[in-house]
């Protein structure tokens, strides 16, 4: 981190999170040779890099599925029976938390509130928000988007 | 008298159960027949249990019709030309029965609406509301006094940061104002206490008195650059926010000689966060918008003189800078009319969890939690016994049922009750929810949210984890429960930062207020089981296993995986050759 604070201004300009967001943006992910071209651009040791790129949850280190299943675990969820969500989407998309289903369809990833406490439990997959989601409806959330691979396959 | 205006609900909850839609079928249908009504997609409007929530004026009063849905935009559209009450999609009240106007409904009825005004009523992206509605007049008023007049002025309202810890904004205003240099102003919008979206809501609802009360800060304490941290997981606020920025740029009231000012620059620049609660404490939010890892470090040196690059630097609350733009326009008086001496003002607060009518509401200060709970949010669910209120999120502690009627929403009333005001986040809980595994919750999501830092907090609430768990399975002993008072008590005292400092709060609160919920799990040893070598392994026990924790191959002795096992007993009932044995 010093390599940064030692020159004030020039920080400015390249910004390591904001550099890090650049390159999810475009791929994903953060691929492991663009986190060493951040790193000799910038000059600031790789390792440093990889310290901020694993401190924070919204990087990801490894290609994630078509699909990213996330699931609200925030304390209005929790109450609501977003343990039980949970369980349903491991058994029925056949997956574990932070990890890529066989089928490379879903990746499932627990979040920290979604701020619609209000609609708790809540799910989302690409972003689209599911509310208030019942046990029973999680197959069909789920088959939208397993059809839809085949369409396209 | 026909209807005049209908607002469609743009909350993040509405949005999600498609008010994008009905606003749609709302503005077809308005023209198609030919209305002279204006069709608005507003922020939110409170009431997220019962949305989509759609807003008729009619006769001078506001008629609110719940669990909207496209198709209904006919059905609302011809009452409205009609000029009557559509009665199936009105709010219908558990007692008193149909409630069609907004003024009747006791979730509104009891509310003050101070720095949520506009959420609801106005178009957030479009600034013509904003100014329609007395938007920018607290900057002009602010731009003919001086800067320390305006200081002054906050001072004297006694206004209180909406973040939390609740110190006095003026106050804070004046320390940075005495520095020298380049000095830089933030907006904290990294609400990451689980449980809470006020921010959220007036960011998506009011984002232009967000931008005019730092540009109000800009102008006292003589600042020309502030950023606004939102959280990653917002992205709409993000969205509805620049969208601000650029409307009060073209305006005039951002950027260069600012309301005709000669020399009064100001600009605003959003930072995205990346996904970390620490990153809501002050000096780990500077460390995170230098773009490093968001770690805090020891105070002082406080940010208004070590601040972003080591610039002074001054950090406010979302809420804080929006109260500031009514407070400037109507004078600190009308803002000390509502709440208490101490705590002047409202405060906005989250009702979730067991509540009937989950939601945003502002409150004056001073209001009893008994009101909030049963007034304004209709009671618990499913006509369950309310067990306790949590205030401020995974800091914050337990309120038992009991005491709701004594303990009020200041920030004196609350920390006495052993609990934290916090940003406003309230769960209600019921007579099901344990609290040991309320404590649980927090703990786990204060231990992974740890920076790990300081060794208090890293190893401290690891620990603390650990010990619950044990609890919790009904495996610990008595000292278990001694040793994780004291280790919460040093984690509080020696902790860096607030994190680690009120991470133990739910825990030593629900010990307090239900400490029979733990001797509870202590003393009621639940049985082991185990599997012995008369096991033919028939599979039956792993096939019946509720939790799936029993293993093994086929015709083989199956094991038991301990950390998985709830104590059931099915397995042990249903083994046909009795291989299972119990270990009390």
């Amino acid at each position: 981190m010093e390599g940064c604070s030692q020159n004030g201004s020039s920080c400015n300009k390249a910004n390591v999170v904001v550099e890090l967001q650049k390159i999810q943006e475009k791929h994903g992910y953060l691929p492991r040779a663009e986190l060493v071209k951040v790193s000799r651009r910038l000059k600031i040791p790789a390792v440093h890099i990889y310290g901020v790129a694993t401190f924070y949850s919204q990087f990801k280190l490894e290609q994630p599925a078509k699909y990213i299943i996330s699931v609200c675990e925030g304390t209005a969820c929790h109450v609501r029976g977003s343990v039980e969500l949970l369980n349903e989407i491991k058994k029925q998309a056949d997956i574990v938390p932070s990890e890529t289903s066989e089928d490379g369809l879903f990746t499932l990833e627990i979040v920290r509130c979604l701020g619609l406490c209000a609609s708790a439990p809540v799910m989302t997959v690409n972003g689209k928000i599911y509310s208030k989601v019942k046990k029973e409806e999680v197959k069909d959330i789920l088959a939208e988007y397993k059809k839809s691979k085949k369409v396209k396959a | 008298m026909k209807a005049n205006k209908i607002t469609v609900c743009g909350g993040g909850s509405c949005r999600s159960q498609k008010s994008d839609s009905i606003f749609k079928n709302l503005k077809k249908e308005v023209k198609a027949a030919k209305l002279d009504v204006t069709v608005e997609h507003t922020g939110c409007h409170g009431m997220c249990e019962v949305g989509p929530l759609v807003v008729v004026g009619q006769n001078k009063k506001e008629i609110l019709y719940t669990k909207v849905t496209a198709e209904d935009a006919k059905d609302i559209v011809n009452s409205a030309k009609k000029g009557t009450i559509l009665k199936r999609l009105i709010f219908e009240h558990e007692e008193d029965g149909h409630q069609a106007y907004v003024e009747d409904i006791d979730f509104y009825k009891y509310q003050t609406r101070y720095v949520m005004r506009r959420t609801g009523q106005i178009d957030p992206y479009k600034i013509k509301h904003y100014l329609g509605t007395g938007g920018f007049e607290g900057l002009k008023l602010a731009l003919v006094m001086k800067p320390e007049e305006v200081i002054a002025m906050v001072k004297e309202s006694n206004l209180r940061g909406r973040g939390g810890a609740g110190f006095n904004t003026g106050m804070k205003w004046s320390f940075i104002a005495r520095e020298e240099g380049e000095r830089i102003l933030i907006a904290n919008a990294d609400e990451g206490d689980p449980g809470s979206f006020m921010d959220r809501t007036l960011m998506e609802g009011d984002p232009f008195a967000v931008i005019e009360g730092m540009t109000i800060a800009a102008w006292a304490v003589g600042s020309e650059k502030a950023h606004i941290y939102v959280r990653a997981e917002y992205p709409d606020s993000i969205k509805t926010l620049t969208n601000a920025i650029n409307e009060a740029k073209k305006e005039g009231f951002l950027g260069k000689n600012i309301c005709g000012i000669k020399g009064f620059n100001f600009d605003i620049e959003i930072f995205e966060g990346a996904g970390a609660f620490i990153c809501g404490e002050e000096t780990a939010l500077i460390s995170s918008l230098e773009g490093k890892r968001g770690m805090p470090r020891p105070k002082p040196p406080f940010p208004a003189q070590n601040g972003v690059y080591g610039k002074p630097t001054n950090i406010n609350n979302v809420k804080t800078y929006a109260y500031v733009s009514h407070i400037l326009r109507e004078g600190p008086e009308s803002f000390k009319q509502y709440g208490t001496e101490k705590s002047p003002g409202t405060a906005v607060l989250c009702l979730t969890g067991k509540i009937k009518h989950t939601g945003v509401v502002e409150v004056p200060m001073g209001i009893s939690l008994h009101d909030i709970v049963y007034k304004i949010g209709g009671g618990i669910r499913n006509n369950k016994k309310l067990k306790a209120v949590l205030t401020g999120g995974p800091s914050g502690g337990c309120i038992p049922a009991d005491k709701i009627k004594e303990v009020t929403v200041d920030y004196e009333s609350i920390t006495a009750a052993g609990s934290i005001m916090g940003s406003g986040g309230m769960l209600i809980l019921d007579e099901d929810d344990n609290m040991v595994e309320i404590a649980n919750f927090f703990v786990e999501f204060t231990k992974s949210e740890s920076c790990g830092k300081c060794t208090p907090c890293r190893e401290g609430t690891y620990r603390m984890y650990e010990l619950l768990q044990k609890i919790s399975k009904h495996k610990a002993k008595q000292e278990d429960l001694d040793n994780l008072k004291v280790l919460a008590k040093y984690i509080q005292e020696n902790s860096l930062c607030g994190l680690g400092q009120s991470a133990p709060n739910p825990v030593l609160t629900t010990i307090k207020h239900f400490g029979n919920e733990y001797d509870d799990k202590i003393k009621n040893k639940k049985p082991t089981y185990f599997i012995t070598e008369s096991c033919t392994g028939c599979g039956l026990c792993a096939k019946k296993c509720p939790v799936q924790c029993i293993s093994g191959k086929i015709k083989q002795q199956h094991t038991i995986d301990q950390s998985k096992c709830i104590h059931c007993g099915i397995c042990y009932k249903v083994c046909p050759t009795k291989a299972i044995i119990i270990e009390k």
